[in-house]
């Protein structure tokens, strides 16, 4: 059987890679995407706890269902936020939209 | 080596690999193509840890409805018109942080003692899981699904067009 540590470091790498997305992009379309790696980082490892660690509780798993749930609202606000600051803007990228600094 | 281990290190290189290309492709496009792939194969290790519900879901849901929508905000916000630097100016910073956080994930995941068997996979069985989830677990189920009815009425509104108003 596959050791439990491999899913760990493949879940650490995801999310490493998604932090990297997160701070390096400009545009936010692509800041979200990196976001959805670090979610699926987090699924993975709470599904990995479930069946290695506690199998006769399915919390890891039920909170993966709500993780891919939450996720789903998430992209679709933020992509209508997006949406609605490239009308006001004319712009998708995050460093451009400064409204709220003086 | 297993053959189940040699399916693992296969499945994770492709999730590495189309991770990378998300962060690091030069098109936007190509990165929306390298999510799709790396989202199929995170629904591959799902497979491996024997939670296939969650790999049906992922398919449908982040293949398909979720990238979807990626590509139709890509083309909605022009980005791929705009020949101009995708990257900002901290990428450094960027790498050191993410390189940092992987170092010190590792270490915390070599490092620790894990209870249990940490060499054997219990499958979850398809009824007690929807048992637990609607039962135990009724109430956060309800109010998830009030999350996307908010979500779905407050995209509508503020992708709605000026005219309509």
């Amino acid at each position: 059987m596959i050791p439990i540590e491999n899913f760990l470091v493949l879940s650490g790498i995801l999310f490493s890679l998604g932090i990297y997305g997160v701070l390096a992009r400009r545009n936010a379309v692509l800041i979200l995407m990196s976001v959805e790696l670090m979610l699926q980082a987090v699924s993975i490892n709470f599904i990995a706890f479930a069946v290695y660690l506690y199998p006769e509780q399915f919390t890891g798993v039920i909170f993966a269902i709500f993780v891919i749930t939450i996720a789903a609202a998430e992209v679709g606000l933020a992509l209508g936020i997006i949406l609605r600051i490239f009308r006001n803007k004319g712009t998708a990228n995050v460093d451009e939209v400064d409204m709220l600094k003086w | 080596m297993s053959y189940e281990e040699v399916i693992f290190y296969f499945v994770a290189t492709v999730t590495v690999f189309g991770a990378l290309g998300v962060v690091l492709a030069r098109s936007v496009v190509h990165s929306a193509l390298f999510l799709i792939l790396a989202l199929l194969a995170v629904a591959g290790i799902f497979i491996l840890l024997s939670a296939e519900f969650l790999a049906i879901v992922q398919i449908l849901i982040y293949g398909g409805a979720v990238t979807i929508l990626i590509l139709f905000a890509m083309m909605l916000t022009r980005v791929r018109d705009m020949p101009q630097a995708l990257d900002g100016p901290q990428r450094p910073f960027a790498a050191l942080a993410a390189g940092a956080f992987l170092a010190l994930s590792v270490l915390a995941v070599v490092s620790s003692d894990w209870p249990g068997e940490t060499e054997k996979i219990t499958v979850v069985p398809f009824r007690e899981l929807g048992d637990a989830l609607f039962r135990s677990w009724a109430v956060p189920f309800e109010v998830a699904s009030l999350v996307l009815l908010v979500a779905l009425i407050g995209a509508i509104i503020l992708a709605r067009s000026e005219e309509g108003e």
